[in-house]
């Protein structure tokens, strides 16, 4: 058990910051939250200059052009880049840690050469259409259908909460291609061009007011069967596989970014005044955020544990579900305990009243789709409970 | 970077852990418990001596491991169960003395755990630690944890000064870590206790554990358990380092989250075992009234966070 980083980790993380702290401060103003065209320019251009300074695609295989860094250098870049105020992966999301990863796993070389160096170089932005309004946690009980006719397959059906799809160029979606089989036999997976004809993307309105994902309804769509990646009913194995590419660094930013938020917290605390002192003369306060503080020390120590095991194994173990688990919960708690600390400020979503709040009273909304997307946490619990523990399933 | 446990820490974990399954299985704690005189109840003098001989108290002093492995072992011994003074043991290792037990001057009433099999006491000041000896006091009558007997002791007793300043620091955040390793044994068994108690006992014609209220207080015991875990092994890993920093903010965290790892546990398991979790002959009783009695010492989960929140 050692917490220490290697002279070459240590150089790593040494060179990362030297380019961080040159390039960041030529980069232009954050975009509008709700501007989806400028936040996929901003988003593209950093990933173009991650690209040029080689740390595009971190994890990826030196193979398929990416830099091929050890799980623990993966750690030190999303650490760095964070404590750095580095643009976050962003509208990249799917193409880099979902899509591509699966192409190198399962895909043709043509598939491959194809898509993985525009991804790359932030040319190339990819959406997610797996989940359906009746196909949620549920997924494997998807429901849009593709027919094969000729070198087509013509898909019908309806996708939900499809992020990132209004400024998508590709998107990786599941339809079921036989519909007697059991259900996590007839699925397959499939590269979608977001210009096909038959495709309409209508946006939804997230409870941010803006609109980070879709609906998307497909009428008769083709989609070629060369855009097949794996075999025809076998996509569930397919997104599965895409899994072992999970290194344990899952939240490592957001768990970075909480411990800052946490130290905000004090200065705010230290600086309004309660019931005639300061708000942080208040001892169950000062205990709550005591406690807040050890967890997401606490969850950071179970990351490091999670990356150390990825180096051991290649998977992070038990820790992905824990880390799913407590660190959404503990998010919330933060920003309810940003809420108790601001009173009224905490009313609005940009700073007021002298108190840089704004940006709890923001995650306070953004937060509460941590514990539904990627597997809600009651799905969290089924897996522990079932998978690590073995109690027995509910049928 | 590696926080994972080596392979000689992993086999020393499992040395200590198949000891106790052998010598003290959790079905000998009811037999413990009742033995006469009550003072020295849990004191299994074999079992001392053969934790004695296995160098579990000189793991620093004889062979130059560290907190580190400390933990793991203190993990074990929390696992088992096993009654005794064994922090102030592990911590007076160097002295030369047998079993020493531990008195913390701050919290009142002044009480004594296993002063009567004891042969020193570490007496935690707030600013210093003091060694004594002939320490007597009266016998707690009904003390909460049966394996955990009391003795009130009416006044603060003298004492030779054995550690100052940051060495004494030093010392009571080794005494939170320690503890915080024997909550984590302890929220692992339950969490054992709990699965095998759902995975078997049958209502409506299915496994208990089959019932998602009843798995999903099974995986958070897992969870919080784990968490804790990683908590008390970064403490560990940031004392043996004496360049590291931030020792103090992790003893607080690790020994917070653990007294909440076991404590609730604890709980959990007594509820997951239904009417059976509320009787003497089921051991769930005695692992959470040992989580009680560890929750107090070197700290309590209020006290801890307080502490870190004034070092942010
Ligand atoms: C911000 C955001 C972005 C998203 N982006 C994408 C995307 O890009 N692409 C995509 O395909 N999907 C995306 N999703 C969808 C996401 O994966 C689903 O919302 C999620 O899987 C839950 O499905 P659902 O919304 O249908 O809820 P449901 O599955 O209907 O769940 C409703 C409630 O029932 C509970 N529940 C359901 N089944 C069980 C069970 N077996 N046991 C106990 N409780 C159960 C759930 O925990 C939840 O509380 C996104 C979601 C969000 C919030």
């Amino acid at each position: 058990m050692d917490l220490r980083y290697s002279p070459e980790e240590e150089r790593f993380r040494h060179e990362l910051r030297e380019w961080l702290g040159q390039v960041l401060p030529t980069l232009p103003a954050k975009p509008a939250a709700d501007d989806w065209p400028a936040r996929r320019s901003y988003d593209t251009a950093w990933q173009r200059l991650l690209h040029e300074a080689g740390y595009a695609g971190i994890n990826w295989p030196t193979d398929y052009g990416g830099r091929g860094a050890t799980p623990t250098e993966h750690l030190i870049f999303l650490e760095e880049s964070e404590r750095a105020g580095a643009p976050y992966v962003g509208v990249n999301f799917v193409g880099l840690l979902h899509a591509g990863p699966t192409l190198i796993a399962e895909g043709t070389d043509e598939q491959r050469a194809r898509h993985l160096p525009p991804i790359l170089r932030g040319d190339e932005v990819w959406c997610q259409g797996f989940s359906e309004p009746g196909a949620g946690s549920d997924l494997a009980s998807l429901r849009t259908r593709a027919v094969r006719d000729g070198e087509d397959y013509v898909v019908t059906g309806h996708k939900l909460w499809t992020s990132y799809a209004t400024v998508a160029d590709y998107c990786e979606l599941l339809v079921r291609t036989d519909a007697d089989a059991p259900k996590h036999k007839g699925i397959t997976w499939l590269i979608l061009a977001m210009d096909t004809p038959g495709l309409d993307v209508r946006p939804l309105k997230t409870v941010l007011g803006s609109s980070e994902f879709s609906e998307v309804y497909f009428d008769d769509v083709r989609i070629p069967v060369g855009n097949r990646v794996g075999e025809e009913n076998d996509g569930w194995r397919v997104t599965m596989v895409t899994l072992s590419f999970e290194r344990g660094t899952a939240w490592v930013d957001q768990i970075v970014d909480s411990a800052r938020l946490v130290d905000d917290l004090v200065t705010i605390a230290k600086k309004v005044t309660r019931h005639g002192g300061a708000a942080w003369d208040d001892r169950g306060l000062r205990r709550d955020v005591g406690h807040l503080a050890a967890e997401f020390d606490a969850l950071w120590a179970l990351t490091k544990r999670g990356v150390s095991e990825a180096s051991a194994t290649g998977v992070p173990g038990v820790s992905a579900s824990v880390l799913k688990l407590r660190y959404t919960e503990a998010r919330q708690r933060l920003m309810d305990l940003g809420a108790r600390v601001l009173d009224r400020a905490g009313l609005s979503r940009t700073d007021i009243g002298g108190l840089a709040g704004g940006e709890f009273t923001e995650e306070r909304i953004n937060s509460l789709s941590y514990t539904i997307a990627a597997g809600t946490s009651q799905i969290q619990r089924n897996i522990v409970g079932e998978r690590i523990l073995g109690l027995p399933r509910e049928r | 970077m590696d926080f994972l446990p080596t392979a000689d820490q992993l086999e020393l974990q499992r040395g200590v852990r198949s000891l106790l399954d052998a010598r003290f299985p959790l079905e000998r704690l009811a037999a413990v418990a009742a033995a006469e005189p009550r003072q020295t109840a849990g004191y299994d003098e074999t079992l001392w001596q053969a934790l004695t001989e296995t160098g579990v108290f000189a793991l620093r002093t004889d062979l130059e491991l560290g907190l580190a492995e400390a933990a793991l072992v203190f993990e074990e011994l929390g696992r088992a169960v096993v009654p005794g003074p064994l922090v102030g043991t592990f911590l007076s290792a160097s002295r030369g003395a047998g079993a020493v037990t531990v008195l913390e001057t701050q919290a009142l009433p002044l009480l004594v755990a296993h002063l009567d099999v004891a042969d020193a006491v570490l007496l935690f000041d707030e600013s210093e630690v003091r060694w004594a000896t002939g320490v007597v006091g009266e016998t707690v009558a009904s003390p909460l944890d049966p394996l955990t007997p009391l003795t009130e002791v009416a006044e603060v007793p003298a004492g030779r000064v054995i550690a100052t300043g940051g060495a004494a620091t030093r010392m009571r955040l080794e005494g939170a870590v320690l503890t915080a390793a024997l909550q984590v044994g302890l929220a692992t068994r339950l969490t054992e206790l709990a699965v095998d108690y759902a995975k078997t006992r049958e209502q409506f014609g299915r496994p208990i554990g089959s019932f998602q209220a009843v798995k999903h207080l099974c995986a958070d015991m897992f969870v919080r358990t784990e968490l804790a875990r990683v908590a008390v092994h970064a403490a560990a890993v940031t004392l043996d380092d004496p360049t590291a920093e931030g020792a103090e903010r992790a003893g607080s965290g690790a020994k917070l989250l653990a007294d909440e790892a076991a404590v609730t546990n604890g709980r959990s398991a007594v509820q997951v075992h239904g009417g059976m979790g509320f009787t003497w002959e089921v051991p769930v009783h005695f692992l959470l009234k040992r989580a009680w009695v560890h929750a107090t010492e070197f700290g309590t989960a209020d006290d801890h966070a307080e502490d870190l929140a004034l070092l942010l």
